[in-house]
């Protein structure tokens, strides 16, 4: 076994090197106008060889320590025990998700504006791939362009303040109605695609509406992006020290208590909450109508579910559709919580991110991809202090989950459907 | 029930089917015969709309479904049973029926389920099982349970003796015996000639993409150059 590794791990070895010595190997020195190539000291030469002499070893015993890795599934209690009779497990969730909700509700109100502030946007990101997962998890369609209607729900509500005036509440559901109409136009080219075919047209459409941003500078901004996007008010009341809009009030002076920066951080929480049970609700209902079920037989099989008199057009526009009127929502949060946006905030690192918080969850679960958002959201902040090395840890610990759990946290366990004796 | 005129099918350049006519009557079990690559999958997808016919007519029940989109025609009465069965691997055998039923209501679903586990009373003891861990015989069955409950009038069933024992295949032929006495018109393919002649009234066989030889199932049987290509001499 070992010696059959070697040539293996030598390679490795070797690539290690490749790859190390001109990125580590070399110091550009800029010296005037001159710049002069150096040697690098010592010190990094030695840790290049031990380097290269650990990946050397690790994948010479790759198959002892991939077993002792793959022991970690079965450390998990949760790996091999029976599964729960559905009855029960059911009323669990239900329970988990009760109690869930209320912690979520009050914590705002004891802890930092900064920590609500990322909550906020784990809610985000918790929409956004509740949203994708209705197109990857449940109906099969690998979509890489995820972020174009999070852009297009984004751009929707700056683009109506900007130049009509229209508040959060107005915004909303144009933002969301907007993104599913470009859902169910993207939809239309791809429909006979599928797998690699349908990633790279998605990828490409995500990227057109990016650039579109980027360069229609008349109307977008460009790459100055849109500013003074309004706070959300309640029941016509701001949340700013002083009142921008005629015939609105303030907060704090309504309820007579001081101003302060954290009412209006909280509030904005709360709507985010709010979407995102919304969200959640919304499509577990969906998961067990109808239409639920088609995208289901057309992920499993599209021949069958064409043969069973589907539509293959029906189901996959509703799936693009839905998922994308979610990542509308999302949109018109995000673009009021930053108060600005620009295109840079639509680049393709964040389909990916969302994708793969749909892919950690267990595709299709929801439990699932809630708490993949919450780890994939805090993770890189809690590894802030690592500096540069944060994505690095990030994507170790993402190499990790996967061996540990390949199948996601919480892998899809379809609700039965059953037809007997149930209303 | 089924009518085929001079159909010609194409993929893309490659021409498939070179006019082919046949008709299924009403309370028939008609049965297609023919090597591998003759184009028997092709010639019922033809009926199924996908791929469309380029020229000729494919008629059901007397109305003309040639252009018609896979999706309607699959509603209007007709249901396959595919090569291969291509159950649901991931979902439960009773959410595969369920699934064959999508259009019915609920109560139609449920008078089909029972009506499908009295004929496969195996399917009833794996009711919650996934397809995908269910053996070869029992996925062809969970098949032609699932095209059964969307209470078709006529059934097309492609080669349902793939890779079967002989004791399931009897089987499977009993049961598709059973559907003609409920009154569904059956259109079987099958490479077990034997077998699927023997149940037919008619039978055609099919030779690249022409119809070759049509004839009573006995007759065909009883034919020297059937016995000779079909039948194993
Ligand atoms: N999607 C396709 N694209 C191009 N050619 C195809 C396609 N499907 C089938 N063919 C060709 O059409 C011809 C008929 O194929 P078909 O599958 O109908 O044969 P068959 O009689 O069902 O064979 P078998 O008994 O092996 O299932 C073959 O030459 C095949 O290569
Ligand atoms: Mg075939």
């Amino acid at each position: 076994m070992v010696a059959h590794n070697f040539r293996h791990a030598f390679f490795c070895a070797v690539i290690t090197l490749i790859i190390a010595w001109p990125i580590l190997g070399f110091k550009l020195v800029a010296e005037g106008t001159q710049i002069t190539v150096n040697g690098a000291s010592a010190f990094t030469w030695i840790a290049v060889a031990v380097a290269a002499f650990i990946v050397f070893l690790f994948q010479l015993f790759r198959d002892r320590i991939m077993g002792g890795l793959g022991g970690l599934a079965e450390l998990n209690p949760m790996a091999d025990r029976e599964p729960m009779p559905q009855e029960k497990r059911v009323r669990l969730e239900n329970i988990g998700l009760g109690v869930l909700i209320a912690i979520a509700l009050f914590w705002p109100f004891f802890v930092s504006r900064g920590s609500v502030d990322l909550a906020t946007l784990v809610l985000i990101y918790i929409m956004l791939a509740l949203g994708l997962n209705v197109v990857v998890g449940l109906a099969g369609l690998l979509d890489l362009g995820y972020v174009a209607f999070y852009a297009v729900g984004a751009y929707t509500f700056a683009l109506l303040s900007n130049y009509w005036g229209i508040s959060f509440w107005m915004a909303l559901p144009i933002g969301g109605l907007m993104a599913a109409l470009f859902g169910l136009v993207l939809g239309f080219p791809v429909l006979r695609l599928r797998g690699d075919y349908l990633a790279i047209v998605t990828l490409g459409f995500g990227e057109i509406i990016r650039i579109l941003l980027n360069n229609w500078t008349s109307v977008t901004g460009g790459p100055n992006g849109i500013g003074g996007i309004p706070d959300p008010t309640l029941f016509g009341m701001e949340f700013g020290r002083r009142v921008k809009e005629e015939g609105n009030t303030s907060f704090h002076e309504t309820f007579g208590i001081a101003y302060a920066g954290e009412h209006k951080v909280i509030f904005l929480y709360l709507i985010a909450l709010v979407l995102a049970i919304i969200t959640a609700f919304a499509i577990r209902r969906l998961m067990r109508m109808p239409v639920g079920r088609s995208w289901e037989a057309l992920r499993e099989d599209e021949i069958a579910a064409r043969s069973l008199g589907l539509s293959r057009t029906g189901v996959k526009l509703s799936a693009f559709t839905i998922g994308a009127f979610f990542a509308g929502f999302a949109g018109t949060v995000f673009a009021s919580k930053q108060g600005f946006i620009s295109p840079e905030s639509f680049v393709f690192l964040e389909s990916a991110i969302i994708l793969a918080i749909v892919v950690l969850g267990g595709m299709g679960s929801q439990m699932g991809v809630i708490l993949a958002a919450i780890a994939v959201t805090i993770l890189p902040e809690l590894a802030r202090e690592f500096a540069e090395y944060r994505m690095l840890i990030f994507g170790a610990a993402m190499v990790l989950m996967m061996v540990w759990r390949p199948q996601g946290l919480l892998p899809m366990r379809r609700r039965q459907i059953k037809l007997k004796a149930e209303t | 029930m089924l009518l085929l005129e001079d159909v010609h099918t194409h993929y893309g350049k490659i021409e498939a089917l070179h006019g082919v006519s046949l008709e299924v009557k009403q309370g028939e079990i008609v049965s297609l015969i023919g090597a591998n690559g003759a184009g028997k999958t092709t010639l019922l997808m033809t009926v199924c709309g996908n791929p469309q016919a380029t020229s000729g007519r494919v008629l059901l029940e007397g109305r003309d479904i040639t252009r018609l989109p896979t999706a309607d025609i699959m509603r209007s009465g007709i249901s396959i049973v595919p090569e291969g069965r291509r159950v649901f691997s991931g979902l439960t055998v009773e959410e595969n029926l369920f699934m064959g039923g999508f259009f019915n209501s609920r109560t139609d679903n449920q008078k089909g389920i029972e009506h499908v586990y009295e004929l496969f009373p195996r399917l009833k003891e794996r009711e919650h099982q996934r397809a995908g861990t269910m053996s070869g015989g029992e996925q062809q069955m969970l098949a032609i349970g699932r095209a059964l409950m969307s209470r078709p009038r006529m059934m097309i069933l492609d080669e349902p003796s793939l890779g079967l024992a002989p004791l399931v295949i009897k089987q499977i032929f009993e049961i598709i015996g059973q559907l003609r006495e409920e009154g569904i018109t059956v259109f079987l393919v099958e490479q077990n000639a034997n077998q699927a002649l023997q149940l037919a009234d008619r039978g055609y066989v099919l030779e690249t993409g022409r119809i070759r030889l049509h004839d009573t199932g006995s007759n065909l049987l009883a034919n020297p150059d059937v016995q000779a290509a079909y039948l194993g001499g």
